[in-house]
C-alpha cells in the first residue's frame, strides 16, 4: 500500500504546483494569421512580425500579463477562439455585425481603407475614384455612384479576394452578378495570381495592397479606384475575444485607449503602414 | 447540435459533389493510363525507361500532394511568359486543369506500383500455358496477363480510388469550390466548424461507401472461380404435397 500512498502524494503535490504556477502570472494567448503583411507576417527567420505583433507586446506590457502569440489559419480563426485554443485574435480583423453574433470585440485599434488593385496595363486601371475616399456609412450617395461606375468596368471580369473577410462580403454584396469572385486562403495567394494574370483584379485592404506593390516582383501592380470604408467593410480593426471573457475585454479596452492617447498606435502605424491609421472617433 | 442547420448545410454541400466527383474521376481516368505506361516502363527491362519510371514514382509518391498542387499552380504561374510562348498558358491559367494535372500525376505514381504488383503476381504457369496455346505479345497481354493482373490489383486500386476522392479536397486551396471548399466557406460565414465538418465528412463517407460497393461488385464479377458453386435448391414443395 505504501506505493499507492506515495503515488497519491505525488499527484497531490504536482496538482498543487500547477495551480500555484497559474495563480502567479496570467498568460494570454493571442492568435494572428502570419500571412497578412504588414499587419502580421512570418519574417525571414520564421518569426512572427508586423504591426500587430508590436502592438500586442505593447498592450500586454500595459495589461501586465505574459503574452504568447501563435499563428492560426485565417478561415478557422474564429471557431478556434470559441473552442478556447487561445484567448484573443489580433489579425487585422474588422468589427462586423456578423462576427459580433459569435464573438466580442475590444474597441478598435486601427482603421483603414479597402479597394481594388490591378496591373498598370489592365483596362481596370481606369476604375473610378483612384486616390479618393468613400465612406459607405457617411456618404451613401457617393457610394452608390461609385458602385455603378465600377460595375460597368467589372462586367464579366474575375476578381480575387481572401475568403471569410469583409472584402469578400463587400464583393458579394455589390458584384455577385457582375463579376466572377474567386476566393483565396491568404492575400499572398491572390497577389501571386494577380501577377500571373489569372484574375483581372484583386480586392483587399489598402494597407496590405501597398505592402505588396512595394515588392519589386509586383511593381507593375497598382491600386485602382477609390478607397472605401464603412458598410459591410466594418467599423475598424479590433481584438476578437470570447463573449464570456468580459474581464479580458475591459483590460484590452483600457490598454488600447492608453495606447491611442499616448501616441503609441500612431507611431506604430506610421512605422508599418507609412500613414497614421489610428482609429477615428 | 442544430439539426435544421445541418440539413441546410447538407444541401449546400451537395452542390460541391459534382465537382468533387469530376476531379476524382477525370484524374483517375488519365492517371490509370499514365500508371499503366509507367508500370510497363518499370518492367520493360530497358534501363533508361526503368530509371525514368523509378524516378517518377519516387518524386510523386514521395512528396506531399499539397506541395505538388502549390508548385503546379502558384509555382508555374510565375513562368507565365515562357508558358505563353509554348502555348501552354491557357491550360495552366485554369485552376481546374492545374488540379487535374496534380491529381493525375499523383495517382499515376501510386497506381503504377499497384499495377506492377498485379502484373508481377500473374502466375508463370498461366503465361506458359498461354504460350503453349500459341499466344504471344499483345494477344497474350490482352487475353491473359492483363485480366488476371487487373483482378489481383483491384482491392488495392479500390483504396487508391477512395484516396483520390479524398485528395480532391486539397483542390480547394487553389480556389476550386468542391465539398471542402464550400465547407470552409460555410464555416467562415457561420463559424460553426463542428456541424459543417460533420456533414462534409458524412458526404465523403457516403460517396466512398458507394465506390467501395461498386469495386466489390466488379471484383465479384471478375472472380467467378472464387465463388461458391451454386447449391442446388432443396425441393421444398414436396413437403406441402
Amino acid at each position: 500500500m505504501k506505493i499507492f500512498k506515495a503515488i497519491g502524494l505525488g499527484i497531490l503535490a504536482s496538482a498543487l504546483a500547477i495551480s500555484g504556477a497559474a495563480a502567479q502570472t496570467k498568460t494570454v494567448k493571442i492568435a494572428t494569421e502570419g500571412a497578412y503583411a504588414p499587419w502580421n507576417f512570418t519574417g525571414a527567420g520564421g518569426k512572427l512580425e508586423g504591426f500587430e505583433i508590436d502592438l500586442a507586446n505593447d498592450l500586454c506590457a500595459r495589461m501586465k500579463v505574459t503574452c504568447e502569440i501563435v499563428s492560426q489559419d485565417w478561415d478557422g480563426i474564429i471557431p478556434a477562439l470559441n473552442a478556447k485554443k487561445y484567448d484573443a485574435i489580433m489579425a487585422g480583423m474588422n468589427i462586423t455585425d456578423k462576427r459580433l453574433e459569435v464573438i466580442a470585440f475590444s474597441r478598435p485599434y486601427a482603421s483603414g481603407l479597402h479597394g481594388f488593385a490591378t496591373m498598370k496595363d489592365s483596362p481596370l486601371a481606369k476604375l473610378a475614384g483612384t486616390g479618393e475616399r468613400v465612406n459607405f456609412d457617411k456618404d451613401p450617395a457617393a457610394a452608390e455612384k461609385i458602385i455603378g461606375e465600377w460595375k460597368a468596368l467589372l462586367k464579366g471580369k474575375t476578381v480575387g479576394t481572401q475568403t471569410a473577410t469583409v472584402n469578400l462580403a463587400f464583393l458579394e454584396k455589390y458584384f455577385k452578378d457582375t463579376a466572377t469572385i474567386r476566393e483565396y486562403k491568404t492575400t499572398e495567394q491572390h497577389d501571386l495570381d494577380m501577377a500571373a494574370g489569372r484574375v483581372d483584379a484583386i480586392f483587399a485592404a489598402h494597407s496590405s495592397l501597398k505592402a505588396t506593390i512595394d515588392q519589386p516582383e509586383f511593381k507593375n501592380m497598382m491600386i485602382a479606384g477609390a478607397g472605401v470604408s464603412g458598410g459591410v467593410l466594418g467599423r475598424g480593426v479590433a481584438v476578437g475575444l470570447r463573449k464570456d471573457d468580459a474581464e479580458l475585454k475591459t483590460a484590452f479596452d483600457t490598454a488600447i485607449q492608453a495606447a491611442i492617447a499616448d501616441g503609441t498606435i500612431q507611431k506604430l502605424t506610421q512605422k508599418w503602414f507609412k500613414v497614421d491609421m489610428s482609429p477615428q472617433g | 447540435m442544430d439539426f435544421e442547420f445541418m440539413q441546410e448545410t447538407f444541401l449546400r454541400l451537395l452542390s460541391g459533389v459534382p465537382l468533387t466527383l469530376n476531379l476524382a474521376f477525370t484524374s483517375v481516368a488519365f492517371g490509370a493510363v499514365l500508371a499503366m505506361l509507367i508500370a510497363l516502363m518499370r518492367m520493360s527491362g530497358v534501363r533508361v525507361l526503368e530509371a525514368f519510371a523509378k524516378g517518377y514514382v519516387f518524386v510523386f509518391r514521395g512528396s506531399p500532394l499539397l506541395v505538388q498542387i502549390f508548385l503546379i499552380y502558384y509555382g508555374l504561374g510565375q513562368f507565365r511568359p515562357t508558358l505563353q510562348e509554348w502555348g501552354l498558358w491557357s491550360f495552366f491559367r485554369e485552376p481546374y486543369w492545374c488540379a487535374i494535372l496534380a491529381l493525375t500525376l499523383n495517382t499515376g505514381a501510386y497506381a503504377s506500383e499497384i499495377f506492377r504488383g498485379g502484373l508481377q503476381a500473374v502466375p508463370a504457369q498461366q503465361v506458359e500455358a498461354a504460350r503453349a496455346c500459341g499466344m504471344s505479345g499483345f494477344l497474350l497481354f490482352r487475353r491473359i496477363t492483363f485480366p488476371i493482373a487487373l483482378r489481383q490489383a483491384l482491392p488495392a486500386y479500390g483504396s487508391e480510388l477512395i484516396l483520390m476522392v479524398k485528395a480532391t479536397s486539397l483542390a480547394s486551396i487553389i480556389t476550386m469550390m468542391e465539398i471542402t471548399g464550400i465547407a470552409a466557406k460555410l464555416i467562415s460565414q457561420t463559424f460553426r466548424a463542428v456541424e459543417v465538418f460533420i456533414v462534409a465528412g458524412a458526404i465523403y463517407l457516403i460517396l466512398n461507401f458507394i465506390i467501395t460497393r461498386l469495386i466489390m461488385a466488379l471484383e465479384w464479377w471478375l472472380s467467378p472461380h472464387l465463388r461458391h458453386p451454386p447449391v442446388p435448391k432443396a425441393s421444398v414443395e414436396a413437403v406441402h404435397v
